[in-house]
Parts: C-alpha cells; sequence; structure tokens
C-alpha cells in the first residue's frame, strides 16, 4: 500500500506542483524569513564570541564615575606587578574648538596610558597611527569630529586648557558599539594632555576607567569572588569579556527573536494557506478518490498519497525559500549596519538553513493534515452517483472525531512549540501562539459572520452585477474566509509593524518644537554661575532659565539600614541593587516642573514638618518602588563625604522624554545649598549658525563648560532606530508577500469553478465588462472586510505592545492605517482581476464543454 | 461466482424511509454476461454498488466468490476489490492528472504483487490489446470519449478481475463507438473468463448478455435465463 502512495504521489505531484505551487512559494518566504533570521543571528553570536575580547578591549574593565579608590588602584598595581598587562583611560565630555574653522562641538575627551585596547586592531586613517595620540600634544578623532568641526589633518584643536594636533582619524575601533557617539566624537589623547587640559574639575562626567590583561578565565573569577565587595563597596563596576559578550549576544537575541517571531508569523501564514489549497484540492478530486476507492484503494493508502504530496511540496518550497533565505541573510548586515555592535561575515549555517527546511515541511504536513482528513469521507459510491453525498446517510459526516481532534491538537502543539523555540521563552512564545490562536479565531468568525451576514443582508434591489458579486461571498465553495484570513493576517502584521514604529519613534524624540529647550549647557562651576547667564540669548526657553544645581551623592542607608547590608540580602528581597549603588545626581527646588506630576505625598509647602537636621525630599515613583520606600521612610546619602539624613515626602511621576532636567530625587530648598554643586541651564537658540555663535563664545570664555546639542543626539538615536526599523519592515514585507500570495492562490484554486460560471454567464450574453464587475464586487468586499479587521485588530496589538512592552504612550496611526487598508484593498483587486483575465479571454464553449 | 440474498436498501430522505432496493435474489454463475435493465430511478445503480461492496445493504447479503462481503470492513472490502474486481464507468472516470499508461498501472499498483516493469510491461500489453499502444503517454484530456473508454477498459482488466462491473459503458459513447468498446470488452472476458454485471439502458447490449434482470421501483420484475 505504501508503494502505492508513493507512486500516486508521484504521478500526481506533477500536477499538484502547477495547481497548488503558489501556495509553495507562500512557504517558500516564511522558511526564507527564519532562514535569513537565524543565519544572521548565528553570524552575529559568532562574531561576538570570536571577538568578546576586542569589544571590551580587555579580559577585565573596571570602571567608576570617580577616580578609582587606593584599594582598587592598589590592586591593579600588584596585577601589574604578577606579570598582568593594564592600561588606563578617563573619558569627559567637553567643548573642542577649532581656531580654523571657529567651531565648536561638544566632543568625549579620551585620555589613554598604556596600550588601550590590550586586544584587538584599530584602524587608522593615515594607516598605521594608532599610538600617535600617546605622544604630547598630538590626537587623534572620530571621523565625525573632522566633519563636525569642519577641521583635517594637521589642524589644531583646543580642549579646555589643551591645545592639540589632530594626527589621524579612528576608522575603525572593535570596542565600539552603537550608540557610544551619540553624545559627540571622540578624541583622544595622552593621559598626561587630558590631565593637562583641566576639564577633570569637581563635577565633570567624567568616567575612570582601568582595563587588564588577565587571559586564564580562573583568574579572572578568583580576582572577581575576591574583591567582589570592594568594587561594590566602592562603587566600582566590574566587567569580564564574557559578561560582556553576554551582555551583547542577548541584546542581539532579544532582536533576534523579534525578527524570527515576525517570520514564523510569515510562515504560518504559509500554513494557512497550504490548508486552505488542500482544501480546495481535495473537494476536486472527490471523483478520483470515489474511483481509487471503487478499484480497490484502501482509506489509508489515498489519504497518505495526498500527505506525500503536501509534504513534498512543503519540501520544495522550503528548499526555495532556503535559498532565498541565505540570499537575504547577506542583505541584513547593512540594513542593520551601526545597530549590530560587531563586523558580521555572513557564512552558511548548515542548523538553520536544515532547521528552516525541517519547520518549512513540518508546517505544510500539520496544516495539511485536517483538510486532508476528509478523503475518508469519500464513499467509494460517488464514483457511480455524483449527488451520493447529499442524498445519502452520510451527509453531514464532517464530525469532530478522534482523527480529527487530533491533527487539531497537533496544530496547536506545532504552533505552540515553534512559538516557543522561536520566542526563546516559555511565556512570550505562548502569548505570542496564544495571540496568533485569537487572531485567527477572530478573522474565522469575521469571515464566516460575513458569509452569513452577505446571505442575510441581501442587496435585492442593487444592480445585477453587484448581486452576483455580492452572492459570489456566500456562494458554495466560496473563498470568504480564506481570504479574510490570509488577507487580515497581512493587513495585521504591517499595521502592527507600522503602528508600533511610528509610536516609538514618537515617544523617543525628544520635543524640539518653538519654546522647547534644544541646548543644556552642563559642568558649570558655581563662581561661573552669572557670567554663563550673561552669555545666554534674551528670552529662552519658557522666557527663563533657571540654573538648576547637580549635586552628586551615594545612598548610604535606607531607614538606618547600611547599604552593604541591604546589598548582602539575597536577590529579590529588599532594594533592587541598581538603585542602591548608582551614582545620583540630586537637585534642590521650590516648585514642581511641567513633566512632573504629584502621585503620593505632597509638596514642601504641605508637606509635613520633620525632625531638625532632616531634609525632606521628593523621589522619583519608580525609583521608590525599586528601592522599596514610600513616603515617610528615611534615605541617608554621602554628599561629598558628609552624611545627609532625608525624609520622603512625596513621590513624582516623570514624564522623562521631554529634553527637560530632570531627578530622581529633588531637595527641599536650603537643605543642600551649601552643598559642593555644579550648575545644568537648558536654553534654546534656533537657527544652527546662532547655535555655533553661542558655542564659541561660551568656550572662549568658559573653556569647562560643556553644551549638548539636543538635535545631534537626535539625529543619532534616529539613525539607530531606523536601521533596526528597516529590518524589522524587511521581515514583516515577508509575511505581506506570503499574504499577497495566499491570496493569490485563493483566486486561482476557484478559478475553474468561475470559469464555468462566466462561460454561462457569456453564453446567456454578459458582457466582459459585466463579468468583470461582478469580479471587482466580489474582491473589493472582501479587500475591505479582510483589511479592516487586520488593522483595527492590529491597533489593539500594537497599542498593547507599546503600553506595556514598551512602557510608552499610544497614539493609532490613522495616516498608516488608511494606507494599508487602500494598500491591501486594491492588491486585492488587483490580484482578482489578473487571476481571472482568462476568464474574461476565453472563449465560453470549450469552457462548458469541459475541455 | 456472486450470490445476493434478501437484498435490500433504504435511504432516509426528509426523515423518512424511502426504499431503493427491495428483496432481490441473485445468483451469477462464473463467466456470465449479465445485464441490469430499468428506468432511471429504478435501483439500477445502487443494486452495483451493494455487488460490488461500495456500499452496505439495509437487509440481506452480498457473496462474491465465496466471501461474504457483510463480515468485511469497508477497508477489507476495498482490499478484495483490488484483488478480484473491475470497474468500468458511464463517465469512464479516469483520473485526469495520470497519463494513460499510469491509469492501467493503478489497480497493479494498489496490489502491489508484481514488480514495477512487469506491471509496465502488462499495462502498455493492455492497452496495445485495446489499440491505444501508441497513446501510452496521452492525459485523459488529450483522448477522446471512446479512447478514453478504452483505456477504462485496459484499466478495469489488469489486475485480472474475477468480476467486472459496469455502469453504462456505452452511455456516453455514439453507435459505433459504443460498439466497438462492448466487442472489446466481449473479447477480453472471453480471455481472461470473467464474470460480466453490466448496467445499461443499451437494448443492443443487453442483446448480448446471457441473462437479462429488469428492475422496476426496486424490485426485480422479470429475469430471462436464470439458472
Amino acid at each position: 500500500m505504501s508503494r502505492f502512495a508513493l507512486k500516486l504521489a508521484l504521478w500526481e505531484g506533477r500536477n499538484s506542483v502547477r495547481r497548488v505551487g503558489i501556495y509553495m512559494f507562500a512557504i517558500s518566504l516564511g522558511v526564507a524569513a527564519l532562514v535569513s533570521v537565524h543565519s544572521f543571528r548565528e553570524d552575529v553570536s559568532r562574531s561576538i564570541r570570536q571577538e568578546s575580547r576586542s569589544l571590551l578591549g580587555a579580559d577585565v574593565v573596571l570602571r567608576s564615575n570617580r577616580p578609582l579608590p587606593d584599594s582598587v588602584t592598589s590592586l591593579v598595581d600588584s596585577l601589574v606587578a604578577a606579570g598582568h598587562e593594564a592600561s588606563a583611560a578617563i573619558t569627559v565630555p567637553t567643548m573642542a574648538r577649532a581656531p580654523a574653522g571657529d567651531a565648536v562641538r561638544l566632543v568625549q575627551l579620551r585620555g589613554v596610558e598604556g596600550g588601550w585596547p590590550l586586544y584587538g586592531a584599530v584602524r587608522t586613517e593615515p594607516v598605521g597611527r594608532w599610538g600617535a595620540h600617546l605622544e604630547p600634544g598630538k590626537a587623534l578623532v572620530d571621523p565625525a569630529a573632522l566633519v563636525q568641526l569642519g577641521v583635517g589633518r594637521g589642524d589644531t584643536l583646543v580642549l579646555g586648557g589643551l591645545e592639540v594636533e589632530i594626527v589621524g582619524s579612528v576608522e575603525d575601533l572593535p570596542t565600539d558599539v552603537g550608540f557610544q557617539t551619540a553624545i559627540g566624537p571622540r578624541v583622544y589623547v595622552s593621559m598626561e594632555d587630558l590631565e593637562a587640559a583641566g576639564v577633570l574639575g569637581f563635577g565633570s562626567l567624567a568616567r575612570y576607567t582601568r582595563f587588564l590583561r588577565i587571559p586564564a578565565e580562573a583568574d579572572r573569577r578568583r580576582l572577581e569572588d575576591r574583591y567582589e565587595s570592594v568594587f561594590e563597596a566602592t562603587g566600582v563596576g566590574f566587567r569580564t569579556s564574557e559578561e560582556q559578550a553576554e551582555n551583547l549576544t542577548e541584546a542581539v537575541s532579544a532582536l533576534g527573536s523579534f525578527l524570527g517571531l515576525i517570520g514564523l508569523g510569515a510562515l504560518l501564514l504559509g500554513g494557512i494557506g497550504v490548508g486552505s489549497a488542500i482544501h480546495v484540492f481535495v473537494k476536486e478530486r472527490i471523483a478520483e478518490v470515489a474511483v481509487l476507492r471503487c478499484i480497490g484503494a484502501r482509506q489509508g493508502g489515498v489519504f497518505l498519497a495526498y500527505l506525500l504530496q503536501a509534504g513534498g511540496l512543503g519540501l520544495l518550497g522550503s528548499v526555495l525559500g532556503a535559498a532565498v533565505g541565505v540570499a537575504a541573510q547577506q542583505s541584513l548586515p547593512t540594513l542593520l549596519g551601526s545597530a549590530v555592535p560587531v563586523d558580521v561575515t555572513p557564512r552558511l549555517s548548515p542548523l538553520a538553513i536544515l532547521g528552516g527546511v525541517g519547520v518549512g515541511v513540518w508546517v505544510s504536513v500539520v496544516f495539511a493534515l485536517l483538510p486532508l482528513l476528509e478523503v475518508r469521507d469519500v464513499p467509494p459510491l460517488r464514483a457511480l452517483r455524483q449527488d451520493f453525498d447529499a442524498a445519502g446517510p452520510d451527509a453531514g459526516r464532517r464530525r469532530l472525531d478522534l482523527p480529527r481532534a487530533l491533527a487539531l491538537g497537533l496544530l496547536a502543539a506545532s504552533v505552540l512549540a515553534l512559538s516557543i523555540l522561536e520566542a526563546g521563552s516559555w511565556v512570550a512564545g505562548a502569548v505570542f501562539a496564544g495571540g496568533l490562536g485569537a487572531l485567527t479565531a477572530i478573522l474565522w468568525a469575521i469571515g464566516t459572520g460575513a458569509v452569513f451576514l452577505a446571505r442575510r443582508t441581501f442587496p435585492h434591489r442593487a444592480p445585477y452585477v453587484f448581486r452576483q458579486g455580492f452572492s459570489n461571498l456566500f456562494r458554495p465553495q466560496n473563498q470568504t474566509v480564506a481570504v479574510v484570513l490570509s488577507l487580515g493576517f497581512g493587513a495585521f502584521i504591517i499595521g502592527t509593524v507600522l503602528q508600533v514604529q511610528a509610536n516609538l519613534a514618537r515617544n523617543l524624540a525628544f520635543d524640539t518644537s518653538a519654546g522647547r529647550p534644544n541646548l543644556l549647557l552642563f559642568d558649570i562651576q558655581r563662581d561661573q554661575r552669572e557670567g554663563v547667564l550673561e552669555l545666554l540669548p534674551e528670552g529662552g526657553a519658557d522666557g527663563a532659565f533657571e540654573l538648576t544645581p547637580l549635586i552628586p551623592s551615594r545612598l548610604v542607608a535606607v531607614n538606618g539600614v547600611g547599604r552593604a547590608a541591604l546589598d548582602s540580602l539575597p536577590e529579590g528581597d529588599g532594594p533592587e541593587r541598581w538603585a542602591l549603588r548608582r551614582e545620583y545626581r540630586n537637585t534642590y527646588r521650590a516648585d514642581l516642573t511641567d513633566t512632573e506630576e504629584l502621585v503620593k505625598g505632597a509638596w514642601w509647602e504641605q508637606a509635613a514638618p520633620v525632625a531638625d537636621g532632616v531634609a525632606r525630599i521628593s523621589v522619583d515613583a519608580d525609583l521608590a518602588e525599586d528601592l522599596a520606600v514610600g513616603v515617610g521612610d528615611r534615605l541617608t546619602w554621602d554628599v561629598g563625604g558628609v552624611a545627609v539624613e532625608s525624609e520622603i515626602a512625596s513621590l513624582r511621576r516623570i514624564d522623562w522624554s521631554q529634553f527637560r532636567t530632570n531627578f530622581f530625587v529633588v531637595f527641599e530648598p536650603g537643605a543642600l545649598e551649601g552643598a559642593p554643586a555644579t550648575f545644568v541651564v537648558l536654553t534654546r537658540i534656533d537657527g544652527a549658525e546662532d547655535r555655533a555663535r553661542f558655542q564659541r563664545d561660551l568656550v572662549a570664555g568658559f573653556p569647562n563648560v560643556s553644551v549638548l546639542d539636543v538635535t545631534r543626539v537626535q539625529e543619532t538615536l534616529e539613525d539607530i532606530l531606523g536601521k533596526v526599523a528597516r529590518a524589522i519592515r524587511f521581515l514583516a514585507g515577508f509575511a505581506a508577500f506570503a499574504g499577497a500570495l495566499v491570496l493569490a492562490g485563493a483566486v486561482a484554486s476557484s478559478r475553474h469553478q468561475r470559469q464555468r460560471e462566466g462561460a454561462l454567464l457569456k453564453t446567456l450574453g454578459a458582457r466582459r465588462r459585466q463579468i468583470l464587475a461582478v469580479l471587482l464586487t466580489e474582491y473589493a468586499a472582501l479587500g475591505t472586510l479582510a483589511a479592516a479587521t487586520g488593522l483595527v485588530l492590529s491597533t489593539l496589538a500594537a497599542a498593547g505592545l507599546v503600553r506595556f512592552v514598551f512602557d510608552f504612550s499610544f497614539d493609532p496611526a490613522p495616516g498608516v492605517l488608511l494606507a494599508v487598508w487602500g494598500g491591501i484593498t486594491l492588491l486585492t483587486l488587483v490580484t482578482g482581476a489578473v487571476g481571472s483575465r482568462d476568464l474574461l479571454r476565453r472563449p465560453p464553449l470549450p469552457i462548458l464543454r469541459g475541455e | 461466482m456472486i450470490l445476493a440474498e434478501g437484498l435490500g436498501k433504504t435511504y432516509r430522505s426528509g426523515g423518512k424511509p424511502l426504499p431503493v432496493l427491495q428483496d432481490v435474489d441473485l445468483k451469477v454463475a462464473p463467466r456470465d454476461i449479465l445485464a441490469i435493465l430499468g428506468p432511471s430511478g429504478s435501483g439500477k445503480t445502487t443494486l452495483l454498488g451493494l455487488l460490488a461492496g461500495l456500499d452496505e445493504p439495509t437487509t440481506g447479503r452480498v457473496e462474491l466468490g465465496g466471501t461474504d462481503l457483510q463480515g468485511l470492513t469497508e477497508d477489507d472490502r476495498a482490499g478484495f476489490r483490488a484483488r478480484n474486481v473491475g470497474f468500468v464507468f458511464q463517465t469512464f472516470h479516469l483520473l485526469p492528472t495520470l497519463t494513460a499508461l499510469e491509469n492501467v498501472r493503478v489497480p497493479l499498483e494498489l496490489l502491489g504483487t508484481e514488480s514495477g516493469s512487469e506491471i509496465r510491461e502488462r499495462s502498455a500489453d493492455l492497452l496495445d490489446r485495446v489499440g491505444l499502444g501508441d497513446r501510452l503517454h496521452h492525459y485523459p484530456a488529450q483522448l477522446s470519449g471512446g479512447e478514453q473508454q478504452r483505456v477504462a477498459l485496459a484499466r478495469a482488466f489488469s489486475n485480472r478481475p474475477r468480476i467486472l462491473f459496469a455502469d453504462e459503458p456505452t452511455g456516453n459513447l455514439d453507435q459505433e463507438t459504443g460498439g466497438k468498446v462492448v466487442d472489446l470488452m466481449e473479447a477480453l472476458h472471453d480471455e481472461a473468463d470473467t464474470t460480466l454485471v453490466m448496467v445499461t439502458h443499451d437494448l443492443g447490449l443487453a442483446e448480448r448478455a446471457h441473462r437479462v434482470v429488469r428492475l422496476s421501483s426496486g424490485r426485480v420484475v422479470s429475469d430471462t435465463g436464470a439458472p
């Protein structure tokens, strides 16, 4: 019997490729998306693994926002004495002035000592100049600095009190990750020069780093185990190359999982296509199946023959898809560009290819099972009596029996398993699969409801062509449910991706409309306040400038319990580690700003008085949650070596998306006025020219004061976000294309029936124009219904994602919705018209004679 | 060879029983040619279907070559047909996606008792025998009605059936072509010692039968040449 099944499958397969080949391409697209994403993810992980040391520039890095304490520097000295190579760097944002072009820009000045980076090669222009920056008075710069400052090699840069000559640019530094240059391009000098620049004054945003070469992993572990408590107590960050690689891999995996799920969506859409193709296929073969049963074929044999065909078609489609996927894999690095932390060399990944093909075949078979079970119900007597099914006792036998229940269960389990595998987490996978299930159920219900409604609300008075087209929605073997499913699915994916993207972009964009500040001046010292204010233009942001004090502080106790004790609690108990250990920059002021909202407690005037020597503070509500504190709790701070006791008087909700000076912790006025502080001020200067002139004047008078130009930060962020969005759209395009193919297949599979219908209409005197109008009526109704349903659901899904996953506010994007709706309806009309061109062209006689 | 006792079939239509065949007793000897005649709706096709085990009777039983069909499952009946029965249909019922040669091979592939080359040789011989030796690789759509029915004949005889059931074998053919097909069917019947049961409207065809059974309203009204 199995030999028969195989033979029949092979013989019939030739024909099936022609009949349902279009669905095969839908599977191809899904497989292509999966293979490209998985291959790319493997490429990136491999690169990160291989380059983990050069990504960090060392085996171990120690970091702090203040000079490393003696305990740590003596540890480093002892490691050096033991033969471990070390180097150091200090990075500080500061203003660079180019006397040649008279331009001024915020840069990240990096003073380097020793052979940093300890791993990885740095590419410079001219070639081989890395190291030149260690000579006194010389500097290497990021290429962006050359462009932004309008300077070239040999030109001079002024950084604070330092003058250096640019000797080259750094084209490729292995430790570069994404948006590190968002604040400003980097300028590399020797440590001595950095110190001579005088930009490390009190309150500067300098980061102090030590790099160590400790090749043996066991040595690194021992170091971490032994000194962990020292690092924690002194606020020194400790990171190994493994941790760095792991962090980067996690970030890339998260993006990979997201892209993979979109790919899986495309594949499952192809699966739905296969399911509906097999359904039509089986219906068309009922007579053949009956004949085969008459001449002695068993149910199982016929079923197996068709199942083999479905699997074979799935295999062909999947292999083709894998080839497309490998091609797409080459383009992903270009699309994502600097959003990926490493240089990626695409390499054939057998695992991704075999996995993709396997999943493609599996999806084809699993989606084909349910409709294929219909062949069991074909009675052999059908070969003698065409009407047997309707008249006989077997009519309406399509019940949910054990095999159907098993097939349904297998389908659901497969979708769930694939989702979990792709998402890389049980919860995310289950949510994704559940969402897909709900989406399919809703689309199916809408499709079925539309069939019902079209029948109930039939427009009896409408013109003939309209009535005929409308009745096609509910005629026997109509395509309504299949089209609503495939198109609705496609509309859903596109609508969701585009709306999420639009909302992310809106939320991440700083409000730079008129009246809003666009420049941030920082590192202003106490005695420079008057002078800086005089330089600011009249009016400015919201008509007034307020110098905001910035007081570096560390948390030392919560409700009298010391930080070390809290830190040693098991993870999950007590305050979050990050909130305990971070370096705070607190402020004091009298009023709430317009980006803050009081959510608990009362502002100063209304707040309850506290004991002498205790200051009242207002804390960000999210931070309070992480610190596990509320109104009335006490926090003790180390402010410049002095312990300051505070009590929480209120909690605030802060809108961080505004370009304002926002603070986790605000003290009441007077409490910290004597403490060491620097000041920041926000202002607005329109026009790039005016901004540049202002920065020049400021730097000339106050070389230590820095200016952050928000438009530049915005550009960098948008660039990165744009690249990620492009990759997502690329993958969503696969899903949309798969939806279009399933639609085209649905049109093609009902062609025979339409041809007979069209031939009859022509015989009865219908003109082509009328037949076309009948078709367009049907497809316009289908396209509109499917697109509208998919888009409404996509708005719900996008709102959920934006609100709960990204924690942003959501606005529907009506422009996007309208464009997708129009596009999909148009696509349906065009596909319908093109797929039916035969019907319009061919004379009716051959069709009626069944030729 | 064929034994039917008290055979009856009742369908339900609109909730009411609708008897289409009642109390048919029939005994057909080996190598006989039996024609079943009767007006439309008299139960001819139902009788043929029950005799071939395509459906289960409401009453009575059928025995083919000593095997009681009632004792078999649907799949076992299919297996029995694969070994012992051939079929010719009014509308030919060739598989449109298979060539002439492949169509003839299907019953032998179902049996799976012969090697691929043997099956191929026998199928090609049979097609040659029905005069289609030069049309082996044509699809049904590329053949005329008479040619299609000849392919169907070759298919029906390919598994060397002991019984051949034919449902209006000439119903869709003109007189001349139909005559040729019947000649061929008779010749193959003689060669293979097959018992032949056919349903027909064609009196000319019925005249060539050894025995004619007439049905009316689901009952046998005459039986010429009963043993």
